[in-house]
């Protein structure tokens, strides 16, 4: 489904974010992969390419059979409605509403009012903030606003969730939560890709993980632990 | 599928707007100082217009007779200036009409008055005044009836003086000034409107500059451009349309004050013109405040979308 193909980044002088030296893995639908590494290993610009927030200064990333960094602006809109995605920093659209937020990413896709109001609601029950329906982000704990962010990256029926490490803010027992939920989607058939940098995470999900280290990929574990 | 996108861009731009309650009022401000700039911008032109209008009347050149011409005479002269295309009015002032007006301009002077009872007959010839249509046109006026036209033949006894060489300086610098006044005025509003676009444009980019994370957001989530930058277009008219509605409500008060208190040294009453051309103002300002609104959007908002 994925391929990263001898993947290279390197920031000009003075960039904040990590470069990546060669990096060459396939993700295969359906499966549940999560990439490990200290601060500074690539992770992010790994998500960054994956994204096309960044492009790559050398190699390629395929989508299927599409080449993302080479897709024009209408195809690149539609490639990201195929993918749903979660941060760290939660990324919810700070005027709207819980129900706004996800509605929004509907209408974006298209979607008509009625499938929109039957589905966000059902949304909204998944992830069990049905009660905080009409309220905004900053009314919200950090746990509630990141499975706001799962139910919008999922609201779409996507065929690959991306996110990076979505438990970076929260306590052990939202991060538990939200695992599950992550775990559930991947269940029912939704390729996932999680970076993250906790050990309890990896063990407790207990998956293929890809080790990064300094921009090189240097382990590829089918049935991996949290070895650094 | 159009029509459900049209309506989502509306309500998500009327909602946006409702929801910023500071950057909105800091927006409509600034949108409100830029269209009041131009609002009196509109009034200081009608000053203008009308005290240049005013100095414009004043100007005419007087053709003055012999006093023993005879009126018939004067009477078929004024009809052959009248046909004069750059006439725009010849009046007949006859000698007693003249004598009556010296009198009553110099009623307090006794001395000149005491001079004239000396005197037993009019010594005032009747005039002609000549009002051109412009002002730069009393050259060719005068120089028609004092050259070799026929009229000037016929008329060259009766006619004493035309007084158009010594108005000659002061017409000619009225033209200059004329000229200038309107050039230095368009270009004054030019510059005023150029520094007020330019400061609305700048405030609108701030009020986008803090949405630009929700505009990565929206991209992430696959929004399309067209859906991100139309709510931000249409807040954008909004600003421009409560500020212009500000800006009407506004000018009701000041122009109503101004024609209470300064109708004598403005020229013209500021309430009376308003209120006579109030639609057309209303017009001008509310295009503006939605132009302004819009074009500042769509321009803030383009640095995020082209990435």
């Amino acid at each position: 489904m994925i391929y990263f193909n001898n993947v290279s980044k390197v920031y000009p002088q003075g960039g904040n974010d990590a470069s990546l030296e060669d990096v060459t893995f396939s993700v295969a639908p359906g499966e549940f992969v999560s990439v490990v590494g200290h601060s500074g290993a690539g992770k992010t610009t790994l998500i960054k390419l994956l994204l096309c927030e960044e492009k790559p200064t050398a190699g390629s990333v395929f989508f299927e059979s599409l080449n993302i960094h080479a897709l024009k602006h209408k195809e690149l809109t539609n490639y990201r409605r195929r993918i749903g995605v979660v941060f760290q920093d939660f990324r919810l659209l700070a005027n709207k509403t819980a129900y706004e937020n996800i509605a929004f990413a509907m209408e974006a896709a298209g979607k008509d009012e009625e499938e929109i109001m039957s589905d966000v609601p059902h949304v909204l029950d998944l992830v069990d903030l049905t009660s905080k329906m009409y309220h905004f982000p900053h009314q919200m704990s950090g746990g509630e606003r990141q499975r706001l962010a799962i139910a919008r990256a999922i609201i779409n029926q996507p065929e690959l969730i991306i996110a990076d490490e979505p438990t970076g803010n929260l306590d052990p027992v939202n991060t538990y939560e939200v695992v599950q939920i992550l775990k559930k989607i991947n269940d029912l058939g939704t390729t996932v890709i999680l970076t993250t940098h906790n050990r309890g995470v990896i063990d407790s999900i207990g998956k293929r993980v890809i080790t990064l280290e300094k921009g090189r990929l240097i382990r590829d574990d089918k049935d991996g632990k949290y070895i650094i | 599928m159009g029509w459900i996108l049209l309506k989502r861009i509306l309500r998500s731009g009327f909602v946006s707007f409702a929801r910023n309650t500071v950057v909105s009022l800091s927006s409509v401000l600034v949108v409100t100082i830029t269209l009041s700039v131009i609002t009196s911008l509109i009034f200081v032109q009608a000053v203008l217009q009308s005290a240049l209008g005013d100095i414009r009347n004043k100007v005419d050149v007087t053709i003055y007779f012999v006093p023993d011409a005879s009126e018939s005479k004067i009477l078929s002269l004024k009809e052959s200036i009248e046909k004069i295309p750059e006439v725009a009015s010849a009046s007949y002032i006859s000698s007693d009409d003249a004598l009556l007006q010296f009198k009553e301009r110099h009623k307090d002077d006794y001395l000149t008055l005491q001079a004239l009872e000396e005197l037993n007959e009019n010594p005032l010839g009747a005039t002609i005044n000549v009002k051109a249509r412009e002002t730069s046109q009393y050259e060719s006026i005068a120089k028609f009836l004092e050259g070799d036209g026929v009229l000037a033949k016929d008329s060259a006894t009766i006619i004493d003086k035309i007084n158009y060489n010594q108005n000659k300086i002061i017409i000619d610098r009225l033209n200059a000034i004329i000229n200038g006044a309107e050039k230095l005025g368009f270009l004054v509003t030019l510059i005023l409107i150029v520094i007020s676009v330019i400061i609305t444009l700048n405030t609108i980019r701030l009020t986008i500059y803090i949405a630009r994370e929700e505009i990565g957001v929206m991209r992430l989530v696959g929004a399309s451009n067209f859906y991100i930058r139309g709510p931000f277009i249409v807040e954008g008219v909004i600003y421009g349309m409560v500020s212009a509605l500000i800006t009407l409500i506004l000018f009701i008060p000041i122009t109503i004050w101004l024609g209470n208190t300064m109708t004598d040294f403005l020229g013209i009453n500021m309430a009376i013109y308003y209120r006579e051309n109030f639609f057309q103002i209303a017009l001008i300002v509310l295009a503006s405040g939605a132009v302004l609104g819009s074009v500042s959007s769509f321009l803030a908002i383009r640095k995020y979308l082209n990435k």
